[in-house]
């Protein structure tokens, strides 16, 4: 009892005030401008309208906030109980394989069961926008995968991975609509391509390391982004190419009557069968990434992309080809996203260098670094997160009715992505899975923490 | 001749901008070794913090435009100051003894944050500011093309000369750029000599929003229009501008902004407006791998 006394103690009291005023005053600087005024088009020009509430209701907040913190949350003298946090995460050898293994189980179940279920009771499910926002997850969770080859294995910082998504969509888009290459001939040709162009936009930047290499892959991505939007004779410039061709199930387009896959099978036709068929491909090229992955790992290549990342000086001295291990970490991660590229071309059935921007690069690095660099499995949760749960707060109607008309929860949904970012960065700077399975161990396979992982310098 | 000298005048408006928002990037990377990517995103916010001040003043009746102008850069300086501050407080000061990787996702994050900050709370159009500042100097004609400096462009080179003097006394004369040029060396040994660390990283994230305030003073009444938006490349084509000269440097990246401001210049006047980015991007990639430390940089040694 007398630990209660010493927290609520006037000393403390004042000096959470005192604070408190102090945030208030802050964030009154930080909004009184950018927030508490409002710029408005008018046909004279710009004119300004004072939102003085909003501001005060901000500065409130911020002086609240503050205050309750500085009282009882930071240096607070009670215990706090410690958040039971899922042993899966934590890693305990085997655990998270078995998380991982349910993960895959049950997304390979998971459209089937669904719409068994919905046809089977009636129950009215939002089949199409639930296998759409599967479909993105999955592409998040491959492109998550590919870039963790580079970032996670390798230690190499590549802050332009969307230029090599962009070569595999286009390379799609472009034979599929001039020549009518058919998916499935240019899903490996789009991956051997933007593996290339992996090659091709590495072998410059060898020489960089750290932070320099992050700002050079960016102007890499940027250059191929403006590219593309410039160069209208091939690309059709900022209109972008529509009409690129569905994939068939191997020759069977998804379509009514005769020749139709549902036809061919004897079913009744239903547009979701498509949308299936897209699901179940890109879960497969996901998890064949991801079995790539693992494989790679066990492979010497794999062993010298680690090493590197361990210590590139050590690694040179024991007589490995470093120029060589980059090369073949930027070929194979640029190789599935190209890949991933091919199938977001098919997916959308329209792609322009809008898709593409560095905003893109920027969340899938995020969602690298947030799950939890090298862990394939930190990778899928922070995919399921990040992009999940974001796309679904673009849909959120309620919300609406709780914020007034004029709300838009898409207008927030990037802010609010922002701020996730900064806040699991701050919470949790090893990602969510804090653990790593060594590839190589004496004796018993057990997980070791993150921290023990090093980042690499390049 | 004539189009090559006006080019060149407008190369060196233009670069001084880029030196400006450079100058924040240095300082960031020299004294503690991380690319702040919220900086060029702190620039569009001190562009609209000056837009609305601009605003503001015209509002009270303040016509008098040299009043006004030292108004609105006293004050856009001052507020953007804060958001540096605040940033560097939340954002990367408690990250500051963490991986190398998880300060630069913050500042991807925060730069995030504030764009989409500004487009909510501002909209997502362009602002456009009628000429405040209008005038010049016809310098010369030849084959009827006019070569003019119009005041726009003095007032952008004087004010950067002038911050320039300022900030170099401050980093070369006073205890605040010792403090900054010890942490620059060896955090921990100026730490011990009894440097306080934190107050002068602070300080130096508050230098350099304060100097972005200006670069987006200066970039609104030169072209007029802004939107959230133009921190980005801005922001990329600084940060280059700092590796150029030399990171760490601060004449370096003075003469780095001047040379990007150029050549992305010359570029759009000789070869395509389209591909300008394309050129300083690619000046960046060429910088870094054929003269990693810049012009007026110190080359870094690597410890084994």
């Amino acid at each position: 009892m007398a630990k209660t006394g010493k927290a609520f103690s006037t000393e403390r009291f004042k000096t959470a005030l005192a604070e408190a005023i102090i945030a208030a005053w802050i964030a009154f600087a930080l909004f009184c401008l950018t927030l508490g005024v409002k710029t408005v088009d008018t046909v004279t020009g710009l004119t300004l309208a004072p939102r003085p509430v909003l501001l005060a209701i901000v500065v409130g907040i911020v002086f609240v906030g503050r205050f309750l913190l500085s009282l009882l949350w930071w240096d607070r003298d009670w215990g706090l109980p410690s958040i039971p946090w899922p042993n899966a995460l934590k890693g305990d050898g085997g655990v998270a394989q078995r998380a991982g293994l349910i993960l895959a189980i049950a997304a390979l179940l998971f459209p089937i069961v669904a719409y068994a279920l919905d046809k089977s009771f009636h129950l009215g499910l939002p089949l199409r926008y639930l296998f759409d926002l599967s479909i993105l997850v999955l592409t998040y969770v491959m492109l998550g995968w590919g870039l963790n080859i580079v970032v996670g294995l390798a230690g190499l910082l590549d802050l332009g991975y969307v230029a090599f998504y962009a070569v595999g969509a286009y390379t799609f888009a472009l034979l599929g609509t001039t020549f009518g290459w058919s998916f499935w001939v240019c899903l490996p040709l789009a991956g051997l391509l933007a593996g290339l162009w992996g090659v091709m936009l590495g072998f410059p930047v060898l020489r960089l390391r750290g932070d320099y290499l992050a700002i050079v892959t960016l102007a890499f991505g940027e250059i191929v982004r403006i590219i593309l939007i410039n160069w209208t004779s091939l690309t059709n410039g900022p209109n972008g190419i529509s009409d690129i061709p569905k994939p068939t199930f191997f020759g069977l387009p998804f379509k009514t009557g005769e020749g139709g896959f549902a036809a061919f099978f004897g079913l009744k036709h239903d547009h979701l069968y498509a949308v299936i068929f897209l699901y179940y491909v890109i879960l497969l090229l996901a998890l064949l990434t991801n079995f790539v992955t693992l494989r790679l790992r066990r492979l010497p290549i794999g062993r010298a992309w680690e090493a590197m990342r361990e210590d590139e000086i050590a690694c040179r001295s024991l007589g490995i080809n470093t120029t060589i291990t980059k090369l073949t970490a930027f070929a194979t991660g640029a190789m599935f996203g190209g890949i991933a590229g091919c199938f977001f071309a098919t997916r959308q059935g329209f792609i322009s260098p809008e898709s593409f921007t560095f905003i893109e690069s920027a969340i899938i690095l995020a969602i690298v670094v947030l799950g939890g660099m090298g862990s394939q499995l930190g990778v899928a949760i922070a995919a399921i997160v990040m992009v999940g749960g974001f796309e679904a707060l673009r849909h959120t109607e309620n919300l609406q009715s709780i914020f007034g008309e004029g709300f838009d929860p898409a207008l927030y949904r990037m802010l609010l992505f922002g701020v996730a970012m900064v806040a699991i960065m701050i919470w949790r700077p090893r990602g969510i899975v804090g653990t790593r399975d060594p590839s190589i161990t004496l004796g018993k396979a057990s997980s070791i923490k993150g921290d023990l992982v090093k980042e690499g310098h390049g | 001749m004539a189009y090559f000298t006006q080019q060149l005048i407008n190369g060196l408006a233009l670069g001084s901008i880029y030196g400006l928002i450079a100058i924040g990037y240095t300082m960031v990377y020299g004294i503690i070794g991380m690319i702040n990517f919220a900086h060029g995103d702190i620039f569009m916010v001190g562009s609209f913090i000056a837009l609305i001040a601009f605003l503001a003043i015209l509002g009270f009746g303040i016509t008098f435009v040299p009043l006004a102008l030292v108004l609105v850069l006293i004050l856009a300086m001052l507020l953007t100051a804060v958001w540096g501050w605040t940033i560097e407080r939340i954002a990367y000061r408690p990250l500051r003894e963490s991986f190398r990787l998880a300060p630069l996702i913050t500042a991807i994050g925060m730069s995030i944050i504030l764009q989409n900050f500004i487009q909510v709370a501002q909209g997502a159009r362009v602002k456009p500011l009628p000429p405040i500042v209008t005038g010049g100097y016809e310098l010369f004609v030849q084959n009827g093309f006019e070569v003019s400096l119009s005041n726009i462009q003095i007032l952008i080179i004087v004010t950067t000369v002038v911050l320039m003097g300022v900030f170099w006394l401050i980093i070369t004369r006073t205890s605040l750029g010792r403090s900054q040029r010890a942490c620059e060396q060896d955090r921990t040994m100026a730490a011990l000599s009894g440097v306080d660390v934190d107050r002068t990283i602070s300080l130096t994230f508050v230098m350099g929003a304060a100097l972005a305030a200006v670069a987006g003073l200066l970039y609104l009444l030169y072209y007029g229009v802004i939107d959230f938006y133009i921190g980005f490349v801005a922001g990329i084509k600084a940060f280059t501008a700092a590796v150029l000269g030399g990171i760490g440097s601060l004449p370096g990246a003075m003469l780095g902004g001047i040379i990007i401001g150029l050549i992305e210049t010359f570029w759009s006047a000789y070869f395509s407006i389209q591909y300008k980015d394309v050129a300083a991007f690619s000046m960046l990639a060429l910088v870094l791998i054929f003269f990693p430390s810049g012009l007026l940089g110190r080359p870094e040694v690597e410890k084994v």
